[in-house]
């Protein structure tokens, strides 16, 4: 507001029935942040090539002899590049070298399958940051909810469907009273949800560990921390045969996308989250109750992320463990991010985060590279989406709107 | 010296904010600048302060040609300019922020000279009468103190012509006058002054020459004699009437009773102190104050926004105290908001989303859970039509909007259901002329159609012009209630403090 104010051109009406339609158009690419997302993430995968060629040997060993035979060190760039790329490919979509198609596209089920958690996760996350909460806490409301997921679906011998329906209730309550609390916290006493979120983290995965100790959550006549198998009635199905990894979860995933989406766009809860995240001020003097909207948005922030624990204690991993939602609750802040806390943007982001996880195998393997060059793309990536000015500067965009900023 | 513009013209894309304008300011006058909102006249201040880049045309000093590159040129030419929005650092002190950017250091170790700054402030102050300590910090004095210390701070730079934009805007009318008197000295010292206003009263006031702005184009020169509505045509380019439009009032039953109001602020001080008042239906009660004497806790404990240590607030017979703000609202309350930019409106959301922001809970706008987008659509069209808001569709961002558009937005929303009391603070705050009679009309309407209005303005002009009865805040307090025909001093020396016994 203040921006736009502050001088009288853009304020004035007449401007905006005058401005072109193309350049109008191009405006809005130009400042979209859209392409600051696509042109971050291009950047990283190069700035990761340059990383992947320095730490390689044969080029180290080319360079050796760079002034006698310099097209050997170019070589090298290039094959090592080309084989990084190509096992990024194979690793994550596409696999070339498989004999028959159902191989082949192995690559692709394990890349969505990766993303299932992140999907959930990112889109509760998503949620609390256009309602202005900065929910740190996705880690422990995947953990909560994966127990109690887990705990319905080995603990109980239902029947087919109505376990499965059970056991991901079950993650969706945990997941929820894991975000109710510090919803609740901050509505009555302002407790600030960042703490709040970051310190049951910790009391979520302690309190798995601690309940991985007792004899309800173990394997019977075992003492090692680890859970009994949840039962087959509870487990998704999978999604394309039991070739694959990929499962039922991935659909109720995207389902899950579309719903949100018509929570935060279509329904009167997701206009009141907006207002409240835009202008808590303006929401509370309309008649919001800006309180009211804190507790809901976290209760469905953590049923998202409950939900996320059920991909994997329902999905993916034989048994619940303290480490059931592995780092999921962290990088799904940077899919919400990435994704600007639209659901098509976080699904497109998950799914890009699958792949790079996915293809981490093919690329030990194949190119032999470090995992840890998979985590350095990824975090190049949050750096250049924090960073748009830099990204801007890369490549030399215009400046949004205003050029010159004046006060008057 | 003798500033000179010619034939300035600034475009921005197809938009010209300025065209061939051509300008001349005397040293020892007061040249008024006169114009709407969004007429170019900060634009036009900006090209010859050197922020922004004119496209054609020239700028003269004493006959010479002179390019300014950025604010420092122009201050070391001689050009002071006082930005509406204070260029201050609040925790330093007056002497810190006159000499930050000019600092003078001593010594080997390069010390800031701040005795030096500290006794130029207090020649300037002293010189005007400007009562500045220059060991206060910033943070601690009042607005017109700190508007004082922006022109000391152009002063201390030698600058022989003083632009001030919008001074008063900001200002209470103790402040406006004080600011009037300081301007008159400054032009009797020889310092030529370029006063840009949308305000009739101060440019009669105080101006020598007024150039008249429309549109980025010079309309008109006149003379300060000329009348408040010849200029006000001038600026809007077509006849406005000053004084509102208004029947005498026929008051009903009593519909808003405050009894013993007492409202504490979080740091347990008493804001608002023991107020009792009776609104009838058809009546418009202007609460009329110097900002920051109780009046906005007021309205937001009407609300239901701030809950009030003691009293009682019935709306036609129903207490609303302890009610949330939703059920004051749709018990019949509309609630204009005194920073409408804070409190009425989000910014980013479209001006349809804007315009339902308190109904959209309810039909039409939904149903269940499901918002009702053609209802809301069909609202929106509806609301601007009516309440003229220029935008180019109904799903542009309120934040793109001009402040008298803004303000014509939350006053659709409060106006467009049934109301049997409206609240509206400072409701012409920073709008132009037209948007003020459009406005002042509007709620005059109100009044007629039944509701009780309860005004809380700062604006002398404004509480004269809407007001059945006036009540005065001081301290928290309702000094006296009187009729709109009291005159303007008794008016202010209430609104400082003395009791006035009347009853109207």
């Amino acid at each position: 507001m203040s921006t736009e104010t502050s001088t009288e051109v853009t304020t004035d009406d007449s401007v905006q029935q005058e401005q072109s339609v193309v350049s109008a158009v191009l405006r809005s690419i130009i400042d979209s942040s859209w392409l600051v997302v696509l042109i971050a993430i291009v950047a990283s995968l190069l700035l990761g090539g340059v990383l992947v060629v320095l730490a390689n040997d044969s080029v180290a060993e080319a360079f050796g002899y760079f002034f006698s035979r310099p097209s050997d060190t170019f070589h090298a760039i290039g094959q090592v590049l080309g084989d990084t790329y190509a096992a990024m490919f194979k690793g994550a979509i596409y696999n070339t070298d498989a004999h028959t198609f159902g191989d082949a596209i192995k690559p692709i089920t394990q890349s969505a399958t990766m993303a299932t958690p992140l999907i959930f996760a990112g889109l509760g996350l998503g949620v609390g940051f256009r309602a202005g909460l900065f929910n740190i806490g996705a880690q422990g409301q995947i953990i909560i909810g994966a127990t109690v997921g887990a705990f319905v679906g080995f603990t109980w011998d239902l029947p087919v469907g109505l376990h499965l329906v059970l056991a991901v209730l079950g993650t969706v309550l945990g997941g929820a009273l894991w975000g109710f609390i510090p919803g609740v916290l901050k509505a009555a006493t302002g407790a600030h949800e960042v703490i709040v979120t970051i310190m049951l983290n910790y009391v979520a995965l302690n309190l798995v560990s601690f309940l991985l100790s007792k004899d309800a959550f173990q394997v019977e006549g075992s003492d090692n921390p680890l859970a009994p198998a949840v039962g087959a009635n509870a487990m998704y199905p999978k999604l394309l045969g039991n070739g694959y990894a990929l499962h039922w979860g991935f659909v109720v995933a995207l389902l899950a996308a579309v719903a949100v989406w018509w929570l935060m766009e279509r329904s009167t809860w997701g206009l009141q989250f907006r207002a409240v995240g835009a202008n808590a001020r303006a929401a509370r003097t309309a008649g919001m109750s800006v309180g009211m909207s804190y507790v809901l948005v976290l209760v469905i922030a953590g049923a998202l992320a409950g939900l996320a624990g059920s991909a994997q204690v329902l999905g993916t991993q034989p048994a619940l463990s303290s480490n059931v939602a592995a780092s999921f609750g962290f990088d799904a802040i940077t899919v919400a991010l990435l994704g600007r806390s639209r659901p098509l943007g976080i699904v497109l982001a998950a799914l890009l985060f699958g792949a790079l996880k996915a293809s981490g195998p093919a690329l030990q393997v194949q190119a032999h590279l470090p995992i840890d060059v998979v985590l350095v793309v990824q975090s190049l990536i949050v750096l250049f989406i924090a960073a748009p000015p830099l990204v801007r500067a890369l490549v030399r965009l215009p400046k949004p709107r205003q050029v010159k900023e004046v006060t008057a | 010296m003798k500033l000179e513009l010619r034939g300035v013209t600034k475009r921005f894309g197809d938009f010209t904010a300025n065209d061939h304008i051509d300008l001349v300011v005397e040293s020892g006058t007061v040249h008024a600048l006169l114009g709407e909102n969004g007429a170019g006249k900060s634009t036009l201040m900006n090209v010859l302060f050197g922020l922004y880049d004119a496209d054609e045309g020239e700028i003269l000093l004493d006959g010479e040609p002179v390019t300014f590159a950025g604010p420092g040129d122009a201050m070391a030419a001689g050009i002071g300019m006082v930005h509406q929005h204070f260029m201050l650092v609040p925790p330093f002190t007056v002497a810190e922020n006159v000499m930050l950017g000019h600092e003078d250091v001593i010594g080997p170790v390069k010390l800031l000279n701040v005795e030096q700054a500290r006794q130029r402030v207090r020649e300037i102050s002293d010189r005007f009468g400007f009562h500045i300590n220059p060991d206060a910090r910033i943070e601690d004095l009042p607005v017109g103190a700190q508007q004082r210390v922006e022109i000391i701070k152009a002063l201390s730079r030698e600058a022989k012509v003083l632009i001030l934009d919008e001074p008063t805007a900001v200002l209470t009318p103790q402040e406006t006058d004080e600011l009037l008197d300081i301007v008159r000295q400054l032009r009797d010292a020889g310092t030529a002054v370029v006063l840009i206003t949308h305000k009739l009263r101060e440019v009669q006031a105080v101006a020598d020459t007024i150039t008249v702005i429309r549109r980025g184009q010079v309309v008109a020169t006149a003379a300060p004699t000329a009348s408040q509505e010849e200029l006000a045509s001038l600026m809007v380019g077509r006849a406005v009437s000053m004084a509102v439009d208004k029947a005498p009032a026929h008051p009903g039953d009593v519909v808003l009773s405050i009894k013993d109001l007492t409202v504490v602020d979080e740091f347990d001080v008493v804001q608002v102190d023991r107020v009792s008042m009776d609104i009838h239906a058809g009546e418009i009660v202007v609460i009329a104050g110097v900002q920051g004497n109780g009046q906005t806790e007021l309205t937001e404990a009407l609300l239901g926004a701030m809950e009030p240590l003691a009293g009682s607030i019935t709306l036609a017979g129903r207490e609303l105290v302890g009610k949330s703000i939703r059920d004051v609202l749709m018990s019949g309350v509309g609630f204009v908001p005194e920073d409408r930019t804070e409190d009425g409106l989000v910014a980013t959301f479209t001006i349809a989303n804007n315009l339902i922001l308190d109904q959209y809970h309810q039909p039409p706008y939904s149903k269940g859970l499901a918002l009702k987008r053609s209802a809301i659509a069909d609202a929106a069209h509806t609301a601007v039509e009516q309440f003229d808001v220029r935008t180019t569709s109904i799903h542009a961002t309120a934040g793109s909007l001009s402040g008298g558009n803004q303000q014509k937005v939350v006053l659709a929303r409060e106006l467009s259901r049934p109301l049997t009391l409206l609240i509206a603070s400072q409701p012409t705050r920073g709008l132009d002329v037209g948007s003020i009679e459009f406005v002042h009309q509007r709620i005059v309407a109100e009044r007629d159609a039944g509701a009780a209005v309860l005004i809380v303005s700062s604006e002398l002009d404004e509480v004269v012009a809407l007001a059945d009865r006036i009540a005065v805040m001081y301290h928290g307090r309702v000094v006296g209630v009187v009729a709109p025909d009291t005159d303007r001093h008794t008016l202010g020396l209430m609104m400082a403090g003395a009791t006035e016994e009347a009853n109207a």
